[in-house]
């Protein structure tokens, strides 16, 4: 099969196509971004999804299924060109499939989408409502895109679109939500709250994405793994220093003496968990992790372990 | 950290300089950790199950528990055997007391006197997971705000719940109206039905006269984000060491699917309120003979 893979320069983009490529795939690359030791199998396009020359690959390749992974976070983009990202972005990608005959579509989101709030409940089932946009604005695009997306379900029936939400990844890799909150030597948590985390190892989150692929399931997926930890425990398993803080303390110092810079929002996150019911992913694809949490922690603390003073 | 000699600054002598200031089984009995390891819920590695229910914080909370079950308030618990030792169940009973004395007496009896113990899990009002420390003490020992989600996720998964159907109205109840019933909530039924639930009423004599409130303020509790706080005589809603029952009753089973209409629910309601009802007034006088044989002796 040939694969276009659209934001392959992340590091889940990476694992994806060289997943593929051992499979005997064909995998196309479209990022900003570049991949400097890409395999050698990888067709390797530096240029903006949104831009024309994009489309032109699409053209030329014409490629039979899409995994678009080119969205950003809050954490690295500021809101109107994460806005542009996410949402132009997105769309350019699906009138892309639809202009130029692809089969399969699929579009990794996240399970943030379900967002944190102290009366939500625990393992959030696919048809549960996005409630993160009143208190967290700026995962709204994220949201939006992730919605968009399933509108192909009904708009598009020519091709088969998957969208899967997938937790949190953690694993030997400084990228991504949960490793950049892990990074310092203490993590801040907002005292007398202590919230489950879910997260899955890269590899496995690659490998989902892959069987997403090539069972070809068609619909709204959440995806997981392990079983969630709560944060403190997850923050001393990765050899972290918990420094509990009262709320108000922590918002003041948010940005500051080496404290992370969050949205006010995401403090909603550090106090309340966002956690999914993987189980009709697990059903459609038969997808079981074989890397657990307490392994894909230790790999993320081995691989970042902090220096002794 | 600067007035600490720098040997001890450095990482490993500073743990154990915490462990020994702070040790791990501060508070903790090690019976009560080893009922703990015996409930039986999937714990990882970490020693947590799925849901982040902690054994560390189980065997912290029980310690404290089995205090005020066994010594505080030395609760005599009838009809235990009437609760099966695995699978789905509901406890279902009256509130009463300001604070919920009685939901903490029914999950120590579940813990203290069953074999093997069962965890039960309450159905916390929503106010609970915002207020910290709360949040982080409800939720590591298995009580998670009341949605029906958590419920019928908990009994598919063959957990013990424990409902109080009167909800805050029913720790609302002032001294006088201690052994009444308000009115009763119909989703646990509909609960029931859909899950094929065991329904075991039981009743809890004494809540009221532990904690004797003679009004509730409102204006206190919207302060405090709490629907409500209790006034005593003696101002705080501390629990007195009166002696408590806890009454336990054969399971009700309903045939049906949850989905029926709300005259039959109702119905199904009203026997299990008959039931608990009857106990409330069995359990009142057992318990008034049995404080006069204690005067008596």
């Amino acid at each position: 099969m040939k694969v276009l893979i659209p934001g392959i320069s992340s590091k889940i983009g990476n694992l994806v196509a060289e997943q593929l490529l051992a499979k005997g795939h064909e995998v196309i690359g479209i990022d900003r971004r570049p991949w400097p030791d890409a395999p050698k199998g990888v067709e390797m396009h530096e240029v903006d999804i949104r831009k024309r020359a994009a489309e032109d690959i699409f053209r030329k390749a014409r490629p039979d299924a899409v995994i678009h992974m080119a969205t950003v976070t809050h954490l690295l983009t500021t809101s109107e060109e994460r806005y542009k990202i996410n949402l132009g972005g997105t769309r350019a990608v699906f009138d892309n499939c639809r202009a130029h005959g692809v089969e399969h579509v699929i579009f990794v989101g996240r399970h943030t989408y379900y967002g944190a709030a102290s009366d939500a409940p625990l393992y959030h089932a696919e048809d549960d409502p996005p409630m993160a946009v009143t208190t967290f604005p700026e995962l709204a695009d994220l949201v939006a895109a992730d919605l968009y997306a399933t509108t192909a379900l009904w708009r598009d029936p020519q091709f088969t679109t998957t969208v899967l939400r997938i937790v949190y990844t953690l694993g030997p890799t400084k990228q991504g939500t949960l490793a950049a909150f892990l990074r310092g030597p203490r993590v801040p948590v907002i005292m007398g709250f202590d919230p489950l985390f879910q997260f899955m190892h890269e590899i496995d989150v690659a490998r989902a994405i892959v069987l997403a692929l090539e069972k070809r399931i068609r619909g709204v997926y959440n995806v997981a793994g392990p079983q969630p930890v709560p944060l403190s425990v997850l923050a001393r398993q990765a050899g972290r220093t918990v420094l509990p803080l009262p709320e108000a303390l922590f918002t003041a110092l948010l940005g500051h003496f080496g404290f992370p810079k969050l949205p006010p929002g995401a403090i909603t996150h550090i106090k309340y968990p966002v956690v999914i019911d993987g189980a009709s992913f697990r059903a459609a694809t038969g997808f079981i992790h074989t890397i657990d949490e307490v392994r894909a922690v230790h790999e993320f603390r081995d691989a970042f372990p902090l220096r002794h003073r | 950290m600067s007035t600490l000699s720098p040997r001890l600054a450095s990482s490993p002598h500073r743990a154990s300089l915490v462990r020994v200031l702070f040790p791990k089984s501060l508070l903790i009995d090690p019976d009560v950790m080893d009922r703990v390891s015996r409930i039986e819920i999937p714990f990882n590695k970490f020693g947590v199950d799925p849901y982040g229910i902690s054994r560390e914080h189980l065997a912290r909370s029980y310690t404290m528990l089995r205090w005020m079950y066994r010594r505080y308030f030395s609760v005599k618990t009838f009809g235990i055997e009437h609760v099966p030792a695995r699978g789905r169940a509901m406890l279902v009973g009256n509130h009463s007391g300001g604070v919920a004395v009685d939901g903490a007496m029914v999950v120590a009896s579940m813990f203290l006197d069953l074999e093997p113990p069962r965890l039960a899990q309450g159905m916390a009002d929503k106010f609970i997971n915002t207020v910290p420390l709360l949040s982080l003490w409800t939720n590591r020992t298995g009580h998670f705000t009341g949605l029906p989600e958590h419920a019928e996720r908990l009994l598919q998964d063959e957990r013990l719940l424990m409902v109080f159907p009167e909800g805050s109205r029913g720790t609302a109840k002032l001294y006088r109206e201690r052994n009444t019933l308000v009115g009763f909530g119909t989703g646990f039924v509909r609960l029931a039905l859909k899950t094929k639930t065991p329904i075991l009423p039981f009743a809890f004599i004494g809540g009221g006269d532990a904690i004797p409130t003679i009004m509730n303020s409102y204006t206190l509790g919207k302060l405090f984000g709490a629907p409500y706080v209790p006034i005593t005589p003696y101002l705080f809603a501390l629990p007195l060491p009166v002696k408590l029952e806890i009454h336990y009753s054969a399971p009700m089973v309903f045939e049906g699917t949850g989905s029926e209409d709300d005259e039959v629910i109702a119905g199904y309601v009203d026997q299990v309120r008959e039931r608990i009802a009857g106990l409330l007034d069995y359990g009142r006088k057992h318990r008034t003979s049995e404080v006069a044989k204690a005067l008596g002796s």
